[in-house]
C-alpha cells in the first residue's frame, strides 16, 4: 500500500498526523507529507485508509495495490 | 449612516428556504430541525433579511463553495448588518486600511499573510501554550469548586481563550475581561447592532494600535513583534503597520468568541451526557478524536463569502455582491457525509469534519483552539468528573454566525 498528499490540495488540517504520526510528517506550515516515499509499512494500512477519510480537502491518494 | 433592514427582524420567519433568519431566537436554540428541512426542500436557501444572504446546508454544496475563490470572494466574511459601519475617522483609516488578513483577503495577498501566520501556530508553537492553560484553567475551577456549582460558559468557557490570545499577543491578562467585551460587541450582540458594531471594531484597533507603538519601542517574544519582522516570500518588507493592525484584530476577533463558543458547547454536551464523561475519564485518549467529533456536532462559526461576479449556483442566481453564508454547521450534520450525523460519537473512526472551514481560508489558529478545548476538558473532568445542568431551560445561546452557550450553569 502507498499513500500520496497532493500538496496542492492540503491546508494543513494536520488530522492526517494526528490519526497516523507513523505516516506522515508537518512542515513548519502544518502542510503534511508522506513519509518513505509513502510505503505504508505492514500493520499500518487501517490508520492510512484513516488518514485519507479524514482529510476534509480529499487531499491524501491511497494506492491500496502498490 | 445607518439603513433600516430590507423586512424587520422582529417578523417571524414565513418560510425558511426563502426568509431565513439566523438571529431568529427559535433558530439559535435548536437550528438543527431547520437544516434538516432545507437540506431536503432547498439545500441552497436565501433570505432577504439583514441586507440578504444565501445560505448552503449541504457539505458539498459548502466545500464547493470555499473552493471556488474567484466567485466567492472573503473580502467581507461576517455578514454586515442592518446598515452600514460608521465612516473611520481619518487618523483610523490610515492605521488600519487593510481589513482583516488573511481571513478578509484574497489571493495574492492571501497567500502570503497567512504564510506569515501558519508557522505561528502549528501543533509544536502551540504546544508551549499547554501548560499554562492548564495552569489557567485550574485558577478558574479553584475560584468556583468549592461552591457545587459554576456557569461552565461565562464562569470557565468565556474565560479561556481571551488568556490565551493574550499572552500571545504579550498583553497583560489582566485586560482580558475588556477585550472579551469588545470582541462580543463587534461579532455577537454587534451583529445586529452596527452602532455598537463600529464602535468595538474602534476600541479594539485603538487598542491595538497602542500596543503596536509599544513593541516598535520594546520588541519582546509576542506575536505583534514577530509581525514587526517578519519577512516571507511575497510579502512586502516591512509588513506594513496597517496590515499588522488588521491581522492582530483578527487573532482577537477570530481566537476568543469562537474557541469559547466550542468549549463552551463541549460543557453542555457532557454535563448532559454521563457516559461520555466516564468514558473520557476511563480512556483518556479518546480525547483526540472526541474534541473532533464535538467540533463536528456543534460546529459555532459561520463565515460569509461575497460574490465577485453574476453567477449560477446550482440554479441559485446569485448576483454580483451577493453574500453567501458558510453555513459549517450544517454542513456537518449533513446525513449523506456523515452517518448518525445527530449523534456524538466520541471515537466516531470517519470525521472529515470543516468546523473549522475548508479550502485556503482554513482557521489558522485550529490547533491552538484545538489544544484550548483538550486542556479545557480534562482539567475539568479530573476534578469535576460528575456535573450536571442545573436547569437546562435556563441555558442561553448565542447565534448568528458564531453559536455557542453563553449562559450554562453546571451543579456538581
Amino acid at each position: 500500500m502507498r499513500i500520496k498528499v497532493d500538496s496542492e490540495k492540503c491546508e494543513g488540517h494536520n488530522r492526517c498526523f494526528v490519526v497516523a504520526a507513523e505516516l506522515f510528517e508537518l512542515d513548519d506550515s502544518g502542510y503534511a507529507k508522506e513519509v518513505n516515499d509513502g510505503k505504508v509499512p505492514a500493520g499500518l494500512e487501517e490508520k492510512a485508509r484513516l488518514a485519507v477519510t479524514n482529510c476534509p480537502e480529499l487531499a491524501i491518494v491511497i494506492d491500496e495495490d502498490a | 449612516m445607518t439603513t433600516e433592514p430590507a423586512k424587520p427582524p422582529t417578523e417571524p420567519v414565513s418560510d425558511w428556504a426563502t426568509d431565513y433568519d439566523i438571529f431568529d431566537p427559535g433558530y439559535v436554540k435548536d437550528p438543527y430541525p431547520t437544516w434538516d428541512g432545507l437540506r431536503e426542500k432547498c439545500p441552497v436557501a436565501h433570505t432577504d433579511r439583514w441586507g440578504g444572504s444565501w445560505m448552503p446546508t449541504t457539505y458539498e454544496d459548502v466545500r464547493k463553495i470555499a473552493a471556488n475563490v474567484d466567485i466567492f470572494s472573503s473580502r467581507n466574511p461576517l455578514v454586515a448588518t442592518a446598515g452600514e459601519l460608521a465612516e473611520p475617522s481619518p487618523e483610523m483609516e490610515e492605521r488600519a486600511t487593510a481589513g482583516a488578513p488573511p481571513i478578509s483577503s484574497d489571493p495574492p495577498v492571501h497567500t502570503w499573510s497567512r504564510a506569515l501566520l501558519l508557522p505561528k501556530f502549528s501543533i509544536k508553537e502551540v504546544a508551549a501554550h499547554e501548560q499554562p492553560t492548564r495552569d489557567l484553567c485550574n485558577a478558574l475551577i479553584d475560584d468556583f469548586i468549592d461552591k457545587g456549582r459554576a456557569d461552565a460558559a461565562a464562569d470557565y468557557a468565556q474565560q479561556i481563550p481571551a488568556r490565551v490570545i493574550a499572552s500571545l499577543l504579550g498583553i497583560p491578562q489582566e485586560r482580558a475581561g475588556e477585550f472579551t467585551g469588545w470582541v462580543q460587541g463587534f461579532l455577537e450582540y454587534g451583529l445586529t447592532n452596527v452602532d455598537l458594531r463600529s464602535g468595538a471594531a474602534m476600541q479594539i484597533m485603538s487598542f491595538l494600535f497602542e500596543q503596536i507603538q509599544d513593541r516598535k519601542a520594546n520588541p519582546g517574544d509576542d506575536l505583534i513583534s514577530y509581525l514587526l519582522e517578519a519577512k516571507t516570500d511575497g510579502a512586502p518588507d516591512p509588513i506594513p503597520e496597517p496590515h499588522v493592525l488588521g491581522t492582530c484584530f483578527l487573532l482577537m476577533v477570530a481566537g476568543i468568541d469562537t474557541t469559547w463558543s466550542s468549549i463552551g458547547s463541549a460543557m453542555w454536551h457532557l454535563a448532559q451526557n454521563p457516559d461520555d464523561c466516564k468514558r473520557l475519564i476511563d480512556e483518556p485518549e479518546l480525547i483526540t478524536s472526541a474534541i473532533e467529533e464535538l467540533l463536528r456536532a456543534y460546529s459555532p462559526v459561520t463565515m460569509a463569502r461575497e460574490v465577485t461576479k453574476d453567477a449560477d449556483y446550482n440554479g441559485c442566481p446569485m448576483k454580483e455582491n451577493d453574500r453567501v453564508l458558510m453555513n459549517f454547521p450544517a454542513a456537518n450534520r449533513d446525513p449523506q457525509k456523515f452517518a448518525n450525523p445527530d449523534e456524538v460519537i466520541l471515537d466516531r473512526p470517519i470525521n472529515p469534519h470543516i468546523a473549522f472551514g475548508v479550502g485556503i481560508h482554513r482557521c489558522a489558529g485550529s490547533n491552538l483552539a484545538r489544544m484550548e478545548m483538550r486542556v479545557a476538558i480534562e482539567e475539568w473532568l479530573k476534578r469535576i468528573p460528575e456535573f450536571r445542568l442545573e436547569d437546562p431551560e435556563a441555558v442561553t445561546w448565542a447565534g448568528g454566525q458564531v453559536r455557542g452557550p453563553r449562559k450554562c450553569a453546571v451543579v456538581f
